[in-house]
């Protein structure tokens, strides 16, 4: 199994609670050392599928191999081979940073000697030297976060999961998590990680779009974006955007459209479609065009438009 | 084995730092026993005491004298009529009034048994029912028969004692510790989302629960003994049966009041809900239904039959058979055969529960 390539094989899983479809067959793969994202809105089923991938909720159908592992067969062997980190960085808050780290480095089964190396290890990756007698809740939430994650890879698992592990964080913080977990993939581990950055979602090999259970696109980032093959993104600013989406939204050449903060996305319905042609457009219907130009597809584009589809679909 | 040890120390640290449950283990039986030692401390001594000798003999003279050499009563003061009497009760000047009729000595005398009257305040029921036992003595002793009337008494057939009341005592304590502080460090890790850390390790429900349970456990052993050692050197509590009958005992219910509180914890989702179930279905039943302050035979009939499922009720019993009576354990079967039930019963409720949560 270590000479699989795949760290993690899901083929149709299933979960029901009750009527309700959390996660609705869903089949992808991770390879090795590959940092995969998980992405979709809050209840698009994200976490069902994270705690199936762990052992922790048994799937109503589908496989899902972790590590070699069927985890509907074997759900406590896994848990030996997987870290897990979830948005609370759950620690004890009473105890110390270096208690902590005794106490996951006990529960994963870790002797004496091994966890005085993991012990060093943690403490220089999270930064935490000097602080190993500060009480977690004393720690601030970069510390705290790091020390989480320390805490989650003590027994050195192959495959890390990562439940939006930056919430709540500054963004200094944010990006030298995201360095650490450069390091791990480097170092051959597998991570996956759900997240509702999609900044962060950037800098992951491969993303899975998750939407109302389904699985909506998977690929790397610049695969997914060619959904908008042939439907060029117009970035547009304006002072009135909300009359430019009305004028728009009426016009034969443009899909749709969204705004991105204070700019405005337009989707046109093909290349033969100009950035003139539209600009002309709004200001016949006297709306002030301040900018307008092609651009890339940013992840967002591209969690909207799946939505979008999946919405027309149901 | 490691792993269970690596919860006891976690579990054990957790606690220290703690202060809530600190307090809660450590305080709340303290202030109950100095609460109850104060309560039941019914040692009562210099009753004020009003004295009408109508007969002024030798004979009444010395009865007078009788009380007051006993320690228990001072003679603060001498009436000549019943209205002074009720003056002084009323004023509190003085607790108890003694009245020695005319005649008293000729009686005496004439080797009959003569009558002397007692008035006592009765506000306090407690006090009234012992100084009534210490007047009657008394008198006794000197040949006399005592008549009293005690205004507004409530009269208590249940004379308690402290010795009586310390076993239930020791089992309400163990309630407190045991039942809630298991509960609230389950559902507190619940809350902190690091029981679903802990999930997610390859770690077995059984080393969870007794790292868990562990020290517990040993601090509720520790918070019974402290009690029934400070019941002996405050209170003379005897020791008159066998100690391991005793240890055993006390960590079946324990056992048991842990299991319960694991069991609410699967149910709880908030500290909030899980001290109110442990309120519930220990605390209250414990304090009401288990005898300790009311007695089982004087409840109705279907609430006697509610009481046969309070863990407290037996183990009440056995603690007052091996420390009170030295009952050997022979004797004491039915109510450890109830205990062990009870633990059983917990235990599989709580792991079946565990389980079915993992999963």
């Amino acid at each position: 199994m270590a000479s699989s390539p795949q760290a993690i094989d899901v083929r149709g899983l299933t979960r029901r609670f009750g009527q309700f479809v959390a996660v609705d067959n869903v089949s992808f793969d991770v390879r090795r050392g590959e940092i995969f994202g998980f992405l979709g809105s809050n209840g698009a089923g994200k976490s069902t599928t994270i705690r199936m991938l762990c052992g922790l909720l048994k799937p109503t159908s589908g496989t899902a191999i972790v590590g070699g592992i069927d985890v509907g067969r074997d759900p406590e062997g896994v848990k030996a081979r997987i870290g897990y980190m979830s948005q609370k960085f759950s620690l004890y808050e009473l105890l110390t940073v270096d208690q902590n780290i005794s106490f996951f480095g006990g529960i994963y089964g870790l002797d004496a000697r091994r966890l005085a190396d993991r012990r060093r290890f943690v403490i220089e990756m999270a930064g935490l030297a000097g602080r190993e007698g500060t009480l977690a809740r004393d720690l601030a939430g970069g510390w705290r976060q790091r020390l989480a994650l320390g805490c989650a890879i003590l027994h050195e698992p192959a495959i890390l999961f990562l439940d939006e592990p930056t919430g709540g964080v500054d963004p200094l913080s944010r990006r030298q998590f995201w360095r650490l977990i450069d390091t791990l993939s480097q170092a051959g581990v597998t991570v996956l990680v759900t997240t509702h950055y999609l900044d962060e979602a950037e800098r992951c090999h491969r993303v899975a779009l998750i939407h109302a259970g389904k699985l909506a696109a998977i690929g790397t980032t610049s695969e997914v974006k060619r959904v908008f093959d042939g439907r060029p993104i117009l970035e547009i600013r304006t002072p009135s955007p909300v009359d430019a989406m009305r004028v728009l939204d009426a016009a034969p050449g443009v899909e749709k459209t969204s705004l991105f903060g204070t700019a405005l996305h337009a989707v046109l319905r093909g290349t033969d479609v100009t950035a003139g042609q539209v600009a002309a457009r709004l200001r016949d219907a006297g709306i002030a065009v301040d900018e307008i130009a092609v651009v890339t597809p940013s992840l967002e584009d591209v969690f909207l438009d799946v939505v979008d589809k999946a919405t027309a679909h149901a | 084995m490691r792993k269970a040890l690596a919860v006891y120390r976690k579990e054990l640290r957790q606690i220290r730092r703690d202060r809530r449950t600190l307090t809660t283990i450590v305080f709340v039986p303290a202030f109950f026993l100095l609460l109850y030692g104060y309560a039941l401390n019914w040692d009562i001594r210099h009753i004020a005491l009003a004295v009408q000798d109508r007969d002024q003999t030798a004979q009444s003279r010395a009865l007078v004298s009788a009380f007051v050499n006993s320690g228990y009563f001072d003679r603060v003061a001498d009436v000549w009529s019943p209205a002074g009497i009720d003056r002084l009760l009323d004023v509190d000047t003085a607790q108890a009034a003694l009245i020695v009729p005319e005649g008293f000595g000729r009686e005496l005398e004439s080797g009959r048994v003569p009558q002397v009257q007692m008035i006592i305040n009765g506000e306090n029921a407690n006090t009234a029912t012992t100084i009534m036992g210490y007047a009657g003595n008394i008198a006794r002793s000197s040949g006399a028969m005592l008549v009293t009337v005690e205004p507004r008494i409530w009269y208590n057939p249940e004379l308690r004692s402290t010795l009586f009341l310390v076993p239930g005592l020791i089992a309400y304590i163990l309630m407190i510790t045991a039942v809630v502080s298991t509960a609230l460090s389950v559902v507190r890790e619940k809350e902190n989302g690091t029981m679903e850390q802990v999930r997610m390790a390859p770690i077995d429900t059984f080393s969870f629960i007794v790292g868990k349970a562990l020290p517990y456990f040993l601090i509720s052993l520790a918070s019974a003994a402290l009690i029934l050692f400070a019941a002996m050197a405050l209170f003379g509590l005897p020791m008159r049966g066998n100690w391991l009958s005793l240890l055993v005992a006390v960590s079946l219910f324990i056992a048991g009041a842990l299991a319960t509180g694991l069991l609410i914890s699967t149910a709880a989702e908030t500290q909030q809900v899980a001290f109110q179930a442990a309120l519930l279905t220990s605390f209250l039943p414990t304090l009401l239904l288990s005898g300790f302050i009311f007695p089982i035979s004087s409840m109705p009939h279907a609430l006697q039959i509610v009481t046969t499922i309070v863990p407290a009720r037996y183990f009440i019993v056995a603690l007052r058979g091996i420390v009170l009576k030295g009952t050997p354990v022979t004797l004491l079967w039915p109510q450890m055969a109830a205990l062990v039930v009870y633990v059983l019963a917990m235990v599989t409720l709580a792991s079946v529960r565990l389980a079915r949560e993992k999963l």
